[in-house]
């Protein structure tokens, strides 16, 4: 049987002539241990040897463990402080310090040498001999640090008394060859008989012609290369941001601190609504901010408290201070408020998106953030009606990925009608994927000057990554484990 | 969103007619409710928080009964006067001043009616009258009482029985001591005087907003009821009344007014409001005729009396014709409307933010950096664990303690990375870019972008020749000039300098922090504003 062997594996295959460790084999052959380590595992798949592991633990100082070996365990240093086999409990407290007295009170009573009574500590017998003769576990303290063998329970104790010692496991492995190799080296490896590089001089002077080149074992482990790349979850929003630029939609960009105003008031959510209370939102400190312009704040307090035009409001005091409350933006249609008061009349139709981070103050689990993508678009037209929102949804869910959306009836305060969509799943279920709706009269009116049509709706994002990468934990998102980064696939939607 | 559990049995028996299980959830979701759990005959029905008119097997029947055409238009409440009156003491006004109420006989108050009763009641608390705040609802035992009834004010040392103990409070213990009186006592914070309801003997009803008394509370052998709504707002104290008198009305009671003085409350009256056909078809894309819109609008419940919408007196959320133009959406059925894509071109444009971000990151990626997803809240703590200690715009209550303030760097996301990815190999190369607030003063949003470089040999000369081959590659010709920052190693950090302007930083981070945050390894960083790509 013919094998194509590698330099490195042939020279471990005349060198290993019985059982080694990496290390003796890589010196025996005069080889890297690094290229041991490959190289044997390239004979292992062409079982010319044979890999065995034997784990072992090592145990060595840890920080503590090297500053008491210095001046002794805290109980050791107590002890010094006896005086006529006693000592006071105040006195070790003040000479100690708190913390080390504490650890030094545990281990005399759990090592049995001094007993307590009446803030005075007695010596025992035990304590007695102690005083002449080092204890066990300092032995052992002391054989660690100059890298002998201790017993396992020496070990078992000292690991108990957290930061003394460190325990990492280490693999040994042993080499051994096949009675294939044996075979294989009797009849004699021919050594040097092939060249490794293409080198610039061959190709200079023509030498490759008479040179024989190994050749390479194509179904070999080669070594992964790990990019710079952009998190998965930017690729992911870059694709829903291209989505939103080829149905020719604008970009809105804003800030994550806004008043009160722009947040709630402006979408005409009530000042008494419960999301308003700090159990959902971030109010921040500092936390008054200033209103816009004044003919705006009037529009839209009016808005609220009795109505605009048709509308009969909510019916209670606005409050300015209220709405100068600063909060991390709760959602992205902050912007889209922003951007509407920003139009005039000739700007129609105009279509604009945003994705962005925003905020609720909830408990952090693998199904709640404190922070999140929100995607949304508007569409402003004088032209469109209800019938154009549900052909714009099925435009975008179906250039997402999701051929067929239906709709229900739902509730958001800024919207009428309001709109909950599913998708169907190509695994065959709905799943609920985002709102929708056309905002109401009295955000657009006091905002615009005029009540025209806003169509509005935004996917629920997150979901949509978590469901493409097989996410079941929300906070892998900003987990940032650099391996995961390293590894992961690319979005590939597009 | 509230929800309430209703005895599918019971609703459909209420609706009258017999349909599949599949077929009512479909309907109830398609009316604008949702059917969240299905467990046997028990279904937890949810509400948008604007209908809490349908928060009870009552409420939801009658919708449906209208959705499902069986019973279509308004539904009619008679209110006879027969004497009740209830006075009600100037003190009251700025203290808890709009009160309505009605008495309600005839019901059957049976263990059921008086669990959905309660239920009710319970669900207008938390959400339409916001905990209590805006409006609440008392619900007494009609025998038990003696008109006229008065709403008045005490002083915190008046006495009564309150319910679930046995012996006479204070006012004043109640509000310290009796478990809803802890609950609800801040809604009476800031004054002295204490709304309460007495009967003509001197019988104390209630103390509202927080408890009733134990005399008048109703049982399961309770003929008629007095409902009393007080509040801050006089809207949504009547809609409460409206709502529970509706409820039990369809129950099979029959409401009485209670005069006060020349008015008289409950008034279930429809409101009228004005609907603009022409309006409601342009929105919706249709091209109904009154007498298409009139069926739709009365299968909602509503009334229509010539161009005028007779809007039921329990509806909290009819504000705007928009509103009616809604209800005559769903009653045509989202399902049956035909999407359509409207032909008109506008041209997309990417925003200045999003272009910077991704040629950035496209060249960091590039030069090896792998890019993080970072949060912006942060520990307060952040900046003194890069030695650059700093006044943070700091969340107010926030739920999660160690992200309770907003984040002015984007470096210590960076490090904290790298100390929870230290079995990894190196070297580590990150980025992130991302908004950042300055400082507590000037709240300054900017946009910035940091890498870091974690390895054995990582030193000022691979962090400078980053930052410099980035710049260049943006186009950007950047100088470095030495400077002291905290967070960097001395005599190994710069500023970068672009057209003049100091942008960033960058050098080796200081040993000091890289040992707060765990880091074991050298870091080269740099961090710099991306204002000047942005303008």
């Amino acid at each position: 049987m013919g094998y194509s062997l590698h330099e490195h594996e042939k020279a471990i295959l005349v060198a290993l002539k019985k059982p080694m460790g990496q290390e003796e084999l890589a010196k025996a052959a005069g080889l890297k241990s690094d290229s041991v380590s490959h190289a044997s595992l390239w004979l292992l798949s062409k079982g010319l040897v044979r890999i065995d592991e034997k784990k072992t633990e090592k145990v060595a100082l840890g920080k503590e463990g090297e500053e008491y070996l210095k001046e002794g365990l805290p109980e050791r240093q107590a002890l010094k402080l006896f005086k006529a086999g006693k000592a006071s409990m105040a006195e070790l407290k003040k000479k100690l310090g708190e913390k080390k007295f504490g650890i030094a009170m545990t281990w005399l009573t759990k090592k049995r040498l001094a007993t307590a009574a009446g803030g005075e500590l007695k010596l025992t017998e035990h304590g007695k001999k102690a005083l002449k003769k080092k204890t066990s576990d300092e032995d052992a303290l002391a054989d660690i640090a100059k890298g002998k063998k201790v017993p396992a329970e020496a070990v078992k104790m000292l690991g108990s008394r957290g930061g003394l010692i460190k325990v990492t496991e280490q693999a040994e492995r042993t080499i051994s060859p096949t009675a294939e190799a044996k075979k294989l080296v009797k009849k004699g490896l021919k050594l040097n008989a092939e060249a490794n590089l293409l080198t610039p001089k061959m190709i200079r002077d023509g030498s490759w012609k008479k040179t024989k080149f190994r050749p390479y074992e194509v179904g070999a482990v080669v070594p992964r290369i790990y990019p710079g790349r952009r998190h998965f979850v930017k690729q992911a929003t870059d694709y829903v941001r291209k989505v939103w630029l080829e149905m020719g939609f604008k970009e809105m960009e804003g800030p994550l601190i806004n008043t009160s105003f722009w947040n709630f008031d402006a979408l005409f959510t009530s000042q008494e609504h419960p999301v308003r209370e700090m159990q959902d939102t971030f109010f921040v400190d500092p936390e008054a901010g200033s209103l816009p312009d004044n003919a705006l704040v009037e529009r839209v307090r009016e808005a609220h408290e009795i109505g605009i035009r048709d509308s009969i409001g909510w019916d209670y005091a606005w409050s300015p201070d209220v709405a100068k409350k600063r909060v991390l933006r709760t959602h992205t249609t902050v912007l889209s408020a922003r951007t509407i008061a920003a139009l005039k009349n000739d700007d129609f139709p105009a279509k604009f998106f945003s994705v962005g981070r925003c905020f609720r103050n909830e408990a952090l689990d693998w199904a709640h953030l404190f922070e999140f993508n929100q995607v949304e678009g508007i569409v402003v037209d004088p032209d469109v009606n209800f019938k154009n929102l549900l052909g714009y949804l099925k435009q975008f869910f179906g250039k997402l990925g999701f051929a067929e959306a239906r709709f229900r009836p739902a509730y958001f305060p800024y919207t009428e009608m309001s709109i909950e969509i599913d998708v169907l799943h190509p695994k065959g279920e709905w799943i609920e994927l985002g709102g929708a709706g056309i905002f109401r009269p009295e955000v657009v009116e006091p905002l615009l000057g005029e009540d025209i049509p806003v169509l509005a709706w935004g996917p629920g994002f997150d979901r949509i990554i978590m469901d493409y990468y097989a996410i079941n934990d929300i906070r892998e998102l900003y987990k940032n484990d650099v391996q995961q980064l390293r590894t992961i696939k690319h979005w590939m939607k597009g | 969103m509230p929800t309430f559990e209703v005895s599918k049995d019971k609703l459909v028996k209420r609706i009258g007619r017999p349909i599949s299980d599949e077929k009512l959830a479909d309907r109830i979701a398609m009316m604008g409710a949702v059917v969240e759990k299905m467990d046997g005959d028990t279904w937890t029905i949810e509400a948008f928080p604007n209908r809490p008119d349908l928060l009870s097997e009552e409420g939801l029947a009658r919708a449906l009964r209208g959705f499902l055409g069986i019973e279509t238009g308004l539904a009619k409440y008679k209110v006879d006067s027969a004497g009740y009156a209830a006075v009600v003491d100037k003190s009251v006004a700025g203290v808890r001043e709009h009160v309505v109420a009605a008495v309600v006989k005839g019901v059957s108050i049976d263990e059921e009616t008086l669990v959905s009763l309660m239920q009710m009641q319970e669900k207008l608390h938390t959400t339409h009258s916001r905990n209590r705040k805006l409006a609440s609802i008392g619900v007494y035992d009609l025998d038990a009482i003696e008109f006229p009834v008065k709403y008045t004010t005490v002083r915190g040392d008046f006495k009564f029985v309150p319910l679930e103990y046995r012996r006479e409070m204070t006012v004043s213990e109640i509000l310290r001591e009796h478990p809803k009186g802890k609950d609800y006592a801040h809604l009476l914070a800031g004054t002295n005087l204490y709304p309460i309801w007495i009967d003509a003997r001197g019988q104390v009803l209630s103390l509202p907003p927080i408890i009733n008394s134990a005399e008048t509370a109703v049982t399961p052998d309770t003929k008629g009821v007095l409902i009393d709504v007080t509040g801050l707002n006089r809207r949504v104290v009547e809609q409460a009344l409206h709502i529970i008198v509706a409820q039990l009305a369809d129950a099979g009671g029959e409401a009485y007014l209670v005069q006060f003085g020349d008015s008289a409350t409950p008034n279930m009256e429809p409101r009228k409001m004005r609907l603009d056909l022409g309006y409601c078809n342009s929105l919706l894309g249709l091209s109904l005729d009154w007498g298409q819109a009139k069926k739709l609008l009365e299968k909602m419940r509503y009334g229509v009396e010539g161009k005028d919408v007779l809007v039921p007196a329990y509806r909290t959320d009819v504000l705007h014709p928009i509103d009616l133009v809604e209800d005559i959406a769903i009653a045509y059925g989202y399902e049956n409307f035909e999407p359509v894509i409207p032909q008109i071109s506008t041209i997309g444009g990417e925003g200045r933010e999003a272009i910077v971000e991704r040629k950035v990151a496209e060249a960091l990626a590039g030069f090896g950096f792998l890019e993080c997803n970072t949060y912006h809240l942060t520990p307060a703590e952040a900046p003194a664990k890069m030695r650059a200690p700093a006044e943070l715009v700091m969340a107010k209550n926030p739920v999660n303690v160690n992200y309770n303030a907003v984040r002015n760097s984007l470096l210590p996301g960076l490090l904290q990375i790298l100390s929870e990815n230290k079995h990894y190999d190196y070297p580590q190369r990150l980025f992130d870019i991302g908004r950042v607030v300055e400082s507590r003063k000037s709240l300054k949003e900017e946009q910035k972008v940091a890498a870091v470089s974690c390895n054995a040999r990582a030193d000022f000369t691979e962090a400078k020749s980053l930052v410099e081959s980035l710049l260049l590659s943006l186009g950007y010709e950047p100088s470095f000039k030495a400077v002291k920052h905290p967070s960097f190693l001395g005599g190994r950090s710069a500023a970068v300098v672009v057209n003049k302007k100091e942008v960033g930083v960058v050098g080796e981070i200081h040993p000091e922090a890289l040992a707060n945050f765990g880091v074991d390894l050298p870091v080269a960083a740099f961090e710099a504003s991306l204002e000047a790509l942005t303008s």
